[in-house]
């Protein structure tokens, strides 16, 4: 093992529990439990997986222009993060959150992240950020140096991320925090717990309903064994977490969408706002205005081989005719589809769901076609 | 009699023919598998060949041809059912039968005992 890995607060949790652990982002982290990923990510499908997620970077954006809670305090916050990406912020709903990037000059993406507005009129001119954890010493970085003179960055490494994924994710969550249940879809409440004071936001990386939960380190074990007590819920680990998101069409940062992707090459157009299309006024505003008038030059697609051998990461694919036309940036076997399925990118002219293409597996040209995401519905709570 | 590798493949020893399969070791480290290639009978490969492919829901391994020899069957349950390597590997989850072309490969692998010891250190 190596010295240097950092440990997230669940650690000993996860060594008692008899998870396999690995180096994810510089952590020692559980990439699966005894279970065994198969299992694991049905179990998540089918009742609650609790993950987590405490490498990731927490944040609070604070303007420093005005106090909180002052008139107009929201919008000072908001303009300061939309130079750095293009989600409309400046309109997100009090307690509400969006996923949005960080872009470059080139308009490729830096990281992607969740942003929450919160609920409270006091913390008006707030922002609570939640970014990769392999990313997140660089976007803190890059945040503090864009932003200095505009608003101040409080890193909140005192604080564990903890998510519970699934069907029973709501009712198994209520038992210990009542009133979670009537939150919907991409919504955060605060919430006292024993006196702890909890962010729940109603959000995930399994396309499944569930909760983040930001809890203080101190009490991040009790927590997380109090939620893993109730019958419905398990351990789940990387390995699982990696085939949810796959299956349910989410992005890997670094594999699916990289610092030469634009968030329109990576279909995610749904990250940048209505308004910021037509003002711009965001890194890399130039390509993308132009690849949404234009279409991108390439697009990531969901790929469905037609055989049974999975396609990794890396796996170049080319048209009918043998021309290499792009590559499969995340791929494995879905659980709960039942075959295996990917997610790349391809040229223009092979975009379009139905396609036939061939993947160069092993040096052999397996037949694919471009397919809908996700591959395994959303089953997302909106009230 | 049977042999083991240190890439933690058994070989059952049937005269000039081998049976050839993954140690329940190796099937643990793999997790679930869901996806086997096996090599076409006729073909033959010298040892340490990549000679089959094992995936699992995380990633993909190649399974190294433990001799020399000409492969005379390949064992497709385990091609339509992945999941019988985790189930049974040392049983009915043999991966093929291989003809020995030189039975002296074969005095080098490990029997039981030894590689029950090189289990404890691994």
């Amino acid at each position: 093992m190596k010295t240097d890995l950092k440990y997230t607060p669940l650690h000993p949790l996860h060594l008692s529990l008899g998870a396999k652990m690995v180096e994810f982002a510089g952590y020692d982290m559980p990439v699966q439990y005894p279970l065994g990923v198969m299992k694991e990510h049905l179990h998540t499908r089918t009742k609650a997986g609790f993950f987590d997620v405490s490498h990731m970077g927490q944040a609070f954006l604070t303007t420093t222009e005005c106090a909180l809670g002052d008139e107009g305090a929201h919008e000072k916050i908001a303009a300061a993060i939309e130079s750095m990406v293009p989600g409309e912020i400046r309109k997100l709903k009090k307690g509400g959150l969006r996923y949005s990037v960080f872009l470059n000059e080139e308009g490729g993406v830096l990281d992607d992240l969740m942003i929450t507005r919160p609920g409270r009129e006091d913390l008006q001119g707030m922002l609570y950020l939640v970014v990769n954890a392999a990313m997140k010493a660089r976007d803190f970085a890059l945040i503090q140096e864009k932003l200095a003179g505009r608003a101040t960055l409080k890193i909140a490494d005192d604080r564990s991320l903890l998510a519970l994924q699934g069907p029973a994710a709501s009712d198994a969550l209520e038992k210990m925090v009542p009133g979670v249940s009537s939150q919907t879809f991409m919504t955060m409440r605060p919430y006292e717990w024993a006196g702890v004071p909890l962010i729940i936001s109603r959000c995930g990386y399994t396309g499944e309903d569930g909760f983040e939960i930001s809890v203080p380190n101190s009490h991040a074990e009790e927590f997380a064994r109090l939620l893993l007590s109730h019958r419905a819920v398990e351990a789940i680990g990387l390995g699982a977490r990696d085939s949810l998101r796959l299956e349910a069409g989410l992005c890997l940062y670094g594999h699916d969408l990289t610092a030469e992707t634009s968030p329109v090459e990576g279909n995610i157009k749904f990250a940048i706002g209505k308004r910021r299309r037509q003002e711009g006024g965001f890194p890399g505003a130039e390509r993308i205005q132009r690849e949404l008038s234009e279409g991108p030059s390439r697009l990531r697609v969901g790929v469905l081989p037609e055989g049974r051998a999975p396609a990794r990461e890396g796996t170049v694919i080319q048209s009918v005719d043998g021309e290499s036309i792009g590559v499969i940036t995340s791929g494995g076997f879905g659980p709960t589809s039942g075959c295996p399925v990917a997610m790349g990118y391809v040229t223009a002219p092979f975009m379009d769901t139905g396609t036939e293409v061939h993947l160069m597996v092993r040096g052999k040209a397996m037949p694919a076609r471009i397919a809908d995401m996700p591959f395994a519905p959303h089953n997302y709570f909106r009230g | 009699m049977i042999k083991y590798t240190n890439e933690h493949e058994w070989l059952r020893i049937e005269g000039d023919i081998v049976v050839i399969g993954v140690t329940p070791y190796a099937a643990e480290q793999l997790g679930d598998v869901v996806f086997v290639e096996l090599p076409d009978v006729g073909k033959s490969f010298s040892q340490n060949d990549d000679m089959a492919v094992v995936e699992s829901v995380k990633a993909a391994s190649d399974v190294y041809a433990p001799i020399s020899g000409e492969i005379v069957e390949v064992n497709d349950v385990i091609v339509e059912e992945p999941s019988k390597v985790n189930e049974d590997p040392a049983g009915e989850a043999w991966f093929v039968k291989m003809r020995v072309s030189d039975s002296s490969q074969l005095d080098a692998l490990m029997d039981e005992a030894a590689y029950k010891e090189f289990l404890e250190n691994v």
